[in-house]
């Protein structure tokens, strides 16, 4: 029997035919990157190759890197094989990977999420025979609730923090998940500060013509006395730190999937926890690999015996892949 | 429910602890008498009758949710809790209802005498009539175990603030046998009547560790007595009206389990109270935990168990005298009314009184903690000669000093993911020791390291996992933690052939080489001298 088209390796998904990597963990001469998270997209690769709206982050992430950029859709040969990018709504930039030789074809999906969230660009079904998914939230007691939901619950806190003359401190990745929380609040319930981290992929997204509303950059200068009732974003980990303490009087809060689950909340002691994700969650995980079409599911990260076990069940050859991909978690200092 | 799902949302949602009393005390004002009166039971630990079996929730909660029943058992130890999980793998309710959590427990207590069908019924209606944390709620008071972030001392503070009577009377009140479907908010707090309970225990005092050391109180030597931290279970003996109690901590009545006890009827005076740990006892000695262990957890006790364990009430103060309530009286008062009552009953009877320990000076008393050990003791406690009988954790009068526990060097060989909070982290692992080239797993810990350390772990798990067995991950072992401990009892059910007690994560051991772990041998030498 023929070598399959992708294999698992123990430096990453690999491409035999076309001689290349997929999100790569040790250096590799050619890396197919589907977004700039730093367990996907990660240092001393020979050469790079993601979408376009993925290059400004990943050059501002890893520096001097030779980086060819594909538009979305866009079909490229390597070594007989093809290569496409398709949206996997996850962050802006991000993508599914489709890799096809001979009129077989593999997608690789990265980290996903199936409903739109008016920043990144919508997830679209590919399909394939074979479908490699993460399945961070791959339990069914993870339901995200729809996104109008969501963005009234974040307005009410903060215009009820602002009433109280408290400042509305918010725990984000600096990457994705920040913006996301700016393009969903509403702008007009007071200023928006910003800690460096997020403020630096702010800049880069802008320059490459992403809206986002208007923040200011916290710096030690920042006449916070002027800034009453404002909303301060910042990586998880700044949260209960000196940096956060200078907002004084203070509600503090954290956006993730993982808020569902009230141990967790009530581990991060924060006073909110909105269940905001990046990832599908278990409607979405099935809803995509439904739409895929594929009979093989290879699952990465996250609960994974469990749902590879559910989807043996429904007819699916579905087997674990060992990765060092970490999906969301509240828990390391650069996300995923 | 929605009153009470927003308390307790607003519970849940803050870690502050004035926030918490504000909210409460905001509650128990505007919340009809009967809903109050729920709400102080189950924050105290008291909840309706079971009646319905967690294995049919759980068959039903999935088939609601249209999963196989493997997937529910696979989720809810991930998310930790059974109301919870059921809450969150459910559809969306398609009805709204306004009842009161008086109604809704009604509701639970009523499923009692029905058939599996009509429950079903009931229950299914029941999830499709609540939102989300009011199902929560709902499936809380059919499995029990409510546990919302708040303590009694808490929850008596806002009702102190709510109603006007003091918190130490509060607190009284608030004790004992009392079920709130067969009293009142009214009968319960407002017009107390002492004399209607004869069980009636009085909120426990207890100790806080001193981490500095006798030097660091205020007051010198002088001013203290020190006494044995007995390893044993802190009890509450009630005698009044020619019948006894036996209260734990808990508030749970221990009365049937320690039947010995029931002999002192007839030599202590009714009237009386007694604070105290009931203890294993043998040749005027107490004996191990591990002797007591046996007794724990048997509501009856065989004839035998009686003999090779039998127990006594290990006496340390006097609350209630000649049916006066005499915990405002100093301690030396209290204890010397103690020593007199004891010495008037017959040594056969199971009743003694924790020796004071006499002492010069902290390095007198520091040189008697180092023998806790060979006293069956954890170290010394200490009080205030002249403090009253508190009530609750308070500081300052009393405090416990206990003996540095056991401690082993141990390497990690297999990690699981936590529960509940948690969920997304490594925090349960195996630990062994070495037996020539081999190790030979003997303990598992889950707590000791700081987050900082889990988050660090977890990371290192993820990506040195050797082998997979269910939840179960086989590490490459590397790490070495010392592994501190109680008490070390043997234990033909282990591999290793000792069982620890307490054992806990205590520091992770970088500077250790894997070689240089402790040996099984050291851990059968331990035994030996500990067990």
């Amino acid at each position: 029997m023929a070598e399959p088209l992708l294999t698992f390796t123990d430096r990453g998904i690999y491409c035999g035919r076309g001689d290349f990597f997929i999100d790569p963990w040790r250096p590799v001469d050619r890396a197919l990157i589907t977004h700039g998270h730093a367990d996907h997209s990660r240092p001393g690769m020979g050469r790079y190759l993601a979408t376009e709206a993925a290059g400004p982050v990943m050059r501002h992430r890893l520096g001097e890197i030779t980086l060819d950029t594909v538009r979305y859709g866009e079909r490229r040969t390597l070594g007989g094989v093809t290569v496409s990018y398709h949206p996997a709504g996850h962050v802006p930039g991000s993508a599914q990977i489709r890799v096809e030789h001979k009129g077989e074809v593999w997608v690789v999906s990265g980290d996903y999420k199936v409903t739109p969230d008016g920043l990144s660009e919508p997830f679209e079904p590919v399909s394939c025979h074979a479908f490699i998914t993460e399945c961070t939230f791959g339990l069914p007691v993870f339901k995200w609730a729809d996104e109008a939901s969501v963005r009234s619950d974040l307005d009410e806190w903060w215009r009820r923090n602002a009433a109280d003359g408290k400042t509305s401190i918010i725990g984000a990745y600096a990457l994705g998940k920040a913006q996301r929380l700016l393009t969903t609040v509403d702008p007009g319930i007071g200023p928006i500060l910003t800690h460096g981290a997020v403020e630096n992929t702010n800049e880069v997204m802008r320059a490459q013509g992403v809206k986002l509303p208007q923040t200011q950059r916290v710096t030690p200068e920042t006449d916070l006395k002027a800034l009453h009732g404002a909303l301060v974003v910042a990586p998880p980990s700044a949260l209960g730190t000196p940096w956060a303490r200078r907002f004084g009087q203070s509600s503090t809060a954290f956006a993730s999937g993982w808020m569902a689950l009230r141990g967790v909340r009530r581990r991060r002691a924060a006073d909110r926890g909105f269940v905001i994700s990046d990832h599908a969650d278990w409607e979405g995980l099935n809803t995509a690999i439904g739409e895929t079409g594929a009979e093989r599911i290879f699952v990465t990260h996250g609960y994974t015996s469990i749902f590879r076990r559910w989807l043996a069940d429904q007819g699916y050859d579905a087997a674990i892949v060992e990765t060092e991909y970490e999906g969301e978690t509240l828990d390391t200092e650069d996300p995923a | 429910m929605n009153r009470f799902a927003a308390l307790f949302t607003t519970l849940d949602q803050t870690t502050r602890t004035t926030a918490k009393v504000d909210a409460l005390a905001a509650y128990f004002a505007e919340a009809p008498e009967d809903d109050k009166l729920w709400t102080i039971a189950l924050l105290s630990g008291r909840r309706p009758k079971r009646t319905v079996i967690a294995t049919r929730l759980r068959e039903w909660a999935a088939e609601r949710a249209g999963i196989p029943l493997w997937l529910f058992e696979e989720s809810y130890p991930i998310v930790g809790d059974l109301a919870e999980t059921i809450a969150l793998i459910l559809p969306d309710a398609t009805r709204a209802t306004d009842h009161t959590l008086s109604h809704w427990i009604g509701e639970v207590r009523a499923l009692a005498k029905l058939d599996d069908a009509t429950k079903k019924a009931r229950i299914l209606a029941a999830w499709d009539a609540l939102p989300k944390i009011e199902r929560f709620v709902f499936n809380k008071l059919i499995t029990g175990g409510f546990r919302m972030g708040v303590s009694q001392k808490l929850m008596t503070r806002a009702l102190s603030r709510a109603t006007g009577i003091d918190e130490p009377d509060l607190a009284h009140r608030l004790m004992g046998d009392w079920q709130p479907d067969r009293t009142s908010f009214e009968t319960l707090i407002l017009k107390h009547d002492p004399s209607a309970d004869l069980s009636k225990p009085y909120p426990f005092y207890l100790a806080y560790q001193l981490d500095g050391g006798p030097e660091t109180l205020d007051t010198p030597p002088d001013d203290w007595a020190a006494e044995r931290k007995w390893d044993g279970i802190r009890g509450q003996l009630i005698l009044r009206g020619g019948a006894h109690f036996l209260w734990s901590r808990g508030e749970e009545l221990m009365t049937d389990r320690f039947p010995e006890l029931s002999r002192l009827i007839d030599h202590v005076p009714a009237g009386t109270v007694l604070d105290g740990e009931v203890v294993a006892w043998r040749d005027e000695a107490p004996m191990t935990f591990n002797a007591l262990q046996k007794r724990i957890g048997r509501k009856t006790v065989p004839k035998k168990l009686l003999t090779e364990a039998p127990v006594i009430l290990y006496a340390y103060d006097l609350l209630e005298w000649q049916a006066e309530d005499i915990r405002a009286r100093p301690f030396a008062e209290r204890r010397t009314l103690l020593d007199t009552l004891a010495e008037s009953v017959p040594a056969e009877m199971p009743l003694r009184v924790s020796p004071l320990l006499p002492f010069e000076s902290w390095d007198a008393l520091a040189e008697i903690r180092e023998a806790s050990r060979d006293h069956a003791s954890e170290g010394i406690m200490l009080k205030h000669l002249q403090s009253p009988y508190r009530d609750g954790r308070k500081k300052g009068d009393w405090w416990k000093w206990k003996v540095d526990p056991l401690t082993i060097d141990a390497v990690m060989i297999y990690a699981q993911q936590g529960h509940g909070r948690r969920a997304n982290l490594f925090t349960d692992f195996t630990f062994a020791v070495w037996d020539d080239d081999t190790l030979v797993p003997f303990t598992k810990a889950y707590s000791g390291l700081t987050d900082a350390e889990f988050r660090k772990i977890t990371a290192w798990v993820r990506r040195n996992t050797l082998e997979r067995y269910g939840p179960v991950r086989q590490v490459k072992p590397e790490h070495v933690f010392e592994i501190a401990f109680e008490g070390i009892q043997e234990s033909p059910r282990h591999k290793s052939g000792v069982a620890l007690r307490f054992p806990r994560m205590s520091r992770w051991r970088h500077d250790k080489p894997l070689g240089e772990a402790n040996t099984l041998t050291d851990l059968k030498d331990m035994l030996a001298a500990y067990g």
